[in-house]
């Protein structure tokens, strides 16, 4: 088991390594590099253009600017905002909490929700039930998020006024855990949607696969009782698949996270990214794409070793 | 007397197993240990064995399909196996391949016209007037009508298909043809139809063929020579009559004794072979067959044995046979 | 030997006949048909000039007058032709990114999967690593950078989803390239190239075309996105998305001009997502996931 997870790790080096590269890269897309911003300001000249250059290390040739970047990211140094000059690491990770908290309530909400939706529907196979939670999946997962957001916004927070329309806390009523848990209501749905459409599609083809298995047959001619077969026998075995599909859906869910912060002004990571978009603060953006790209990979490696826990087979590749 | 056709002498070709961790070589699986074969012109040369030995291999080896890693493959006296794309591209134009199963061998989504002239196209042969005139002329060589052309592979019948396999190898007007048991996946009377089509196009072409099979029935009816392998080496090479009436290798023999449909004419005694066939990533030392042979003795599982000619065009690698 | 065998039912007829039992994907087909039709008869079927401005008839609701039949938005412009033009340029961006994603996954997959070993190991790193990166950031990023034509826009919504294709074709690719046809090909002296493109691409057309049709829905998504943000289609130019941009502002008094454009948008993404999945279904009943 050791020997997998450090032969796991060896292979999330590269991948971490192209991930820099490609951010490197992206930033210098950006149109008059990333002095951008200061060639905007009238009042500063060439010469302060050029001595900020130097400042930065932006008249080094590419890769010593990329070798220069990479080992700051390591050692926690992602550069500073061009605005205040505070540390881009610190100004994400204030950000973090809240992203993390919608990302995983609105997770849970999705895994206990898609699971039971798609077991039952495997369970109780063609049944009223599973048809309508199929098409109802196939519905669910073409729905914008940002729309939805929008119309749950506009039912429940102005028509119904029984939740908060946005933000994470009221204004002066910050620590209020209960309002706290208000205002999470509706972005956690709303973020929840298609990933319980996706989990329940997903985890229903998962159970039919494993239930149509002779083990299975074996359980039932034993005498286990259902619950007890679906527990013990289909869902370990289901399992790999989904753990693989939680690391595969984590781009996803930021990307969702992004969308449905920006509707209801949740202060998190999301929303940082679209302010700093509007402000060109690129060392911020740069700074995002690298953590949820650092984020992916760890997930997807934890997914893995996980994967590898549950089923011994893996490991022995 | 002159060079065979094809002459081929030493051939190997061994897979390396690799393991999933870093990819280390691990084992090699010798699917083709040193096999020696000739073939003349205009001669219908079997290759015979249970499945797994390596005969599919050999042929696929001498039509470059894969690469050998040891031994020589001479061909219009020319050796080719270390050829590249470019040096192989006339000699695909002289040995084409008929393949077991026809439901994989003719891409689905083309058209068998578009089957047939993909020869054409790619070596460029005429141009596209007279394109439809070559199909046309092809497909009434192998007995289907001219408007199966317009036709996709899944509307005929296995028989047919086959039938456009052939087509498709004979386009380019190739010297020889190797059959990888191009009956095999056919329905028994139609398997007749097109041995007896392939018999008349070897009459009017003066086609050589390498028959692949482990059909003994089907191999008595068109061989003029056998090549019996296994475990990817060739104990004994006959004509065909002396094959069957004469054989002398012990695997020959127990082989031949096996067959449900006798040969007409010889007697049946049942040999029976102790033990299962060896993986081909573990032979045996020696003489391959030396573990389940009747007759083994202590140098067979020593000594490789050579293939030694103990008749006119009869050659035996055993130890224990002499001339 | 008699002439052709009796016919089975074509390839195509079983494939239909698959399809028109999906009663969705017909709803799915029939809704990105008159998608299409409305896009392209936009100036038929529009009551006026989509940039036509009236201050004097800002914010009439719906159904209100006979010339604006669904009402109309800040500036007086009539909300039914604005939803039908910037329906136009939505569903050109999906097309033109769908088109954009499906050629570059192709290739990478074809070649990836064909040519295998290190290219192939090369390849396959650059799609995980690409895909590390959620869609959406990476789209925002790089239409902050780029100038936003509607060509530019369309072009990087494209090059931001391909990873998915590259890998069902080259998963296709990797269980074709061992039937006896590619092995017949390549005996007959068929360059690399050919194959890949003659025999493989051909047999590959089911799972692309499903994908192609996923990837109209998502492209149309991602538009609205960047466009709602600021970052895609400028405005005069009216799209789906940029309709939206002003609305969230207006919720309380006029909701409907949020309720538009968010519907119409749904309507098509569920309309492309259906016909997809029964496309899906029809093409491969191995891939079945639902009954």
């Amino acid at each position: 088991m050791i020997g997998f997870v450090a032969w796991r790790l060896l292979q999330a080096i590269p991948l971490l390594i192209g991930v820099s590269l490609i951010g490197f890269g992206l930033m210098q897309l950006a149109p008059g590099g990333p002095l951008a911003v200061y060639t905007l300001n009238p009042t500063i000249q060439v010469q302060d253009i050029e001595r900020i250059k130097v400042i930065f290390g932006l008249d080094q040739p590419v890769y010593v600017q990329y070798v220069k970047w990479a080992s700051g990211l390591f050692s926690g140094n992602w550069g500073y905002t061009f605005f205040g000059g505070r540390p881009v690491l610190d100004v994400i990770l204030e950000r973090v909490p809240a992203t993390l908290l919608l990302m995983g309530s609105a997770l849970s909400v999705a895994i206990v929700l898609g699971l039971s939706i798609g077991v039952l529907g495997a369970v109780k196979r063609y049944s009223v039930f599973d048809v309508l939670a199929t098409t109802g999946a196939l519905f669910a997962l073409s729905f914008p998020t940002f729309w939805f957001g929008l119309m749950a916004i506009f039912v429940f927070a102005i028509q119904l006024r029984w939740l908060p329309s946005g933000g994470m806390w009221e204004l002066g009523d910050e620590g209020n855990i209960l309002a706290l848990l208000e205002h999470l209501v509706l972005p956690t749905l709303v973020l929840a949607l298609v990933i319980t459409a996706t989990w329940s599609r997903y985890s229903r083809s998962a159970f039919l696969e494993v239930m149509q298995q002779d083990f299975m047959r074996t359980a039932r001619a034993k005498g286990v009782p259902p619950a007890a077969r679906l527990l013990r026998h289909a869902f370990p075995n289901a399992a790999k698949p989904l753990i693989a599909l939680l690391g595969v859906e984590l781009p996803f869910l930021f990307s969702g996270a992004l969308v449905t912060e920006t509707i209801f002004g949740w202060p998190g990571m999301g929303r940082l990214f679209v302010d700093a978009l509007n402000m060109k603060e690129y060392p911020v953006l740069m700074g995002m794409m690298m953590f949820t790209a650092i984020f992916v990979v760890l997930g997807n490696l934890l997914a893995d070793i996980a994967i590898a826990a549950i089923d011994p087979r893996v490991r022995l590749r | 007397m002159a060079e065979p056709l094809l002459k081929v002498s030493g051939l190997e070709v061994h897979f390396p197993i690799r393991s999933a961790f870093l990819r280390r070589r691990v084992g090699t699986v010798r699917a083709v240990d040193g096999v020696d074969l000739e073939v003349a012109r205009g001669e219908t040369l079997a290759l015979v064995g249970e499945s797994g030995c390596g005969k599919t291999t050999t042929g696929k080896a001498i039509l470059r399909l894969i690469d050998s890693t040891a031994g020589s493959i001479r061909f219009g006296g020319e050796e080719i196996a270390h050829h590249g794309t470019s040096a192989l591209a006339p000699f695909r134009r002289r040995m084409q391949i008929v393949f077991q199963d026809p439901y994989a061998s003719l891409n689905p989504r083309m058209t068998v016209g578009g089957i047939l002239a993909a020869p054409f196209d790619i070596h460029r042969i005429g141009h596209a007037g007279d394109r439809a005139e070559r199909i046309s002329t092809l497909l009434r060589t192998v007995g289907l009508p001219a408007d199966a052309a317009r036709r996709y592979p899944h509307e005929f019948s296995g028989g047919q298909r086959q039938r456009i396999g052939i087509a498709r190898a004979l386009a380019l007007e190739p010297e020889l043809i190797i059959g990888d048991e191009p009956v095999s996946a056919l329905d028994v009377s139609i398997q007749a139809q097109v041995i007896n089509l392939m018999k008349r196009l070897q009459a009017e072409r003066g086609l050589a063929y390498i028959l692949i099979s482990h059909n003994l029935a089907v191999v008595s009816h068109v061989a003029d020579r056998v090549a019996v392998m296994y475990l990817g080496r060739v104990v004994e090479t006959a004509p065909r009559e002396q094959l069957f009436f004469h054989a002398r290798h012990p695997y020959t023999q127990a082989l031949l004794s096996a067959v449900p449909e006798p040969v007409p004419g010889r007697s049946r005694s049942r040999q029976v072979l102790q033990g299962d066939v060896p993986s081909p990533a573990k032979p045996p030392s020696g003489c391959h067959f030396h573990p389940r042979c009747p007759i083994a003795q202590p140098r067979c599982a020593e000594e490789t044995p050579r293939s030694r000619i103990i008749a006119p065009n009869h050659a035996v690698a055993c130890h224990m046979v002499s001339a | 030997m008699s002439a052709t065998a009796a016919l089975p039912e074509s390839q195509g007829g079983r494939v239909w006949a698959r399809f028109r039992r999906h009663r969705l994907a017909l709803a799915g087909a029939f809704v990105v048909a008159l998608l299409m039709a409305s896009a392209l008869f936009a100036p038929a079927f529009a009551p006026q000039d989509p940039t036509l401005l009236d201050t004097a008839l800002r914010f009439r609701p719906p159904f209100a007058e006979w010339a604006h039949p669904l009402g109309t938005d800040e500036l007086g412009r009539d909300t039914l032709s604005r939803l039908l033009y910037g329906g136009r340029v939505s569903l050109t961006v999906g097309l033109v990114a769908m088109v954009t994603t499906v050629a570059t996954g192709a290739l990478i997959g074809i070649t990836a999967g064909f040519l295998g070993g290190w290219i192939d190991m090369l390849l396959m790193r650059f799609v995980d690593t690409m895909l590390c990166f959620p869609q959406v950031f990476l789209l925002l990023v790089v239409a902050a950078f780029v100038p936003p034509t509607l060509l530019s826009i369309s072009l990087i919504i494209g090059l931001s989803s391909w990873m998915e294709v590259s890998r069902i074709v080259r998963a296709e690719i990797l269980h074709l390239k061992e039937q006896d046809f590619v092995a017949a090909a390549r005996a007959l002296g068929a360059s690399r190239r050919r194959i890949m493109f003659r025999e493989l691409l051909p047999n590959a057309a089911a799972p692309i075309l499903v994908a192609a049709t996923l990837k109209v829905a998502s492209a149309v998504l991602m538009e609205s996105y960047i466009s709602y943000l600021g970052y895609g289609v400028q405005p005069p130019l009216a799209s789906w998305g940029n309709m939206l941009t002003n609305a969230q502002g207006y919720f309380d008094t006029v909701p409907w001009l949020a309720i538009l454009p968010g519907a119409a948008i749904t309507l098509t993404v569920m309309g492309f997502n259906f016909l997809g999945d029964g496309l899906r279904d029809a093409l491969d009943p191995r891939l079945r996931m639902d009954p």
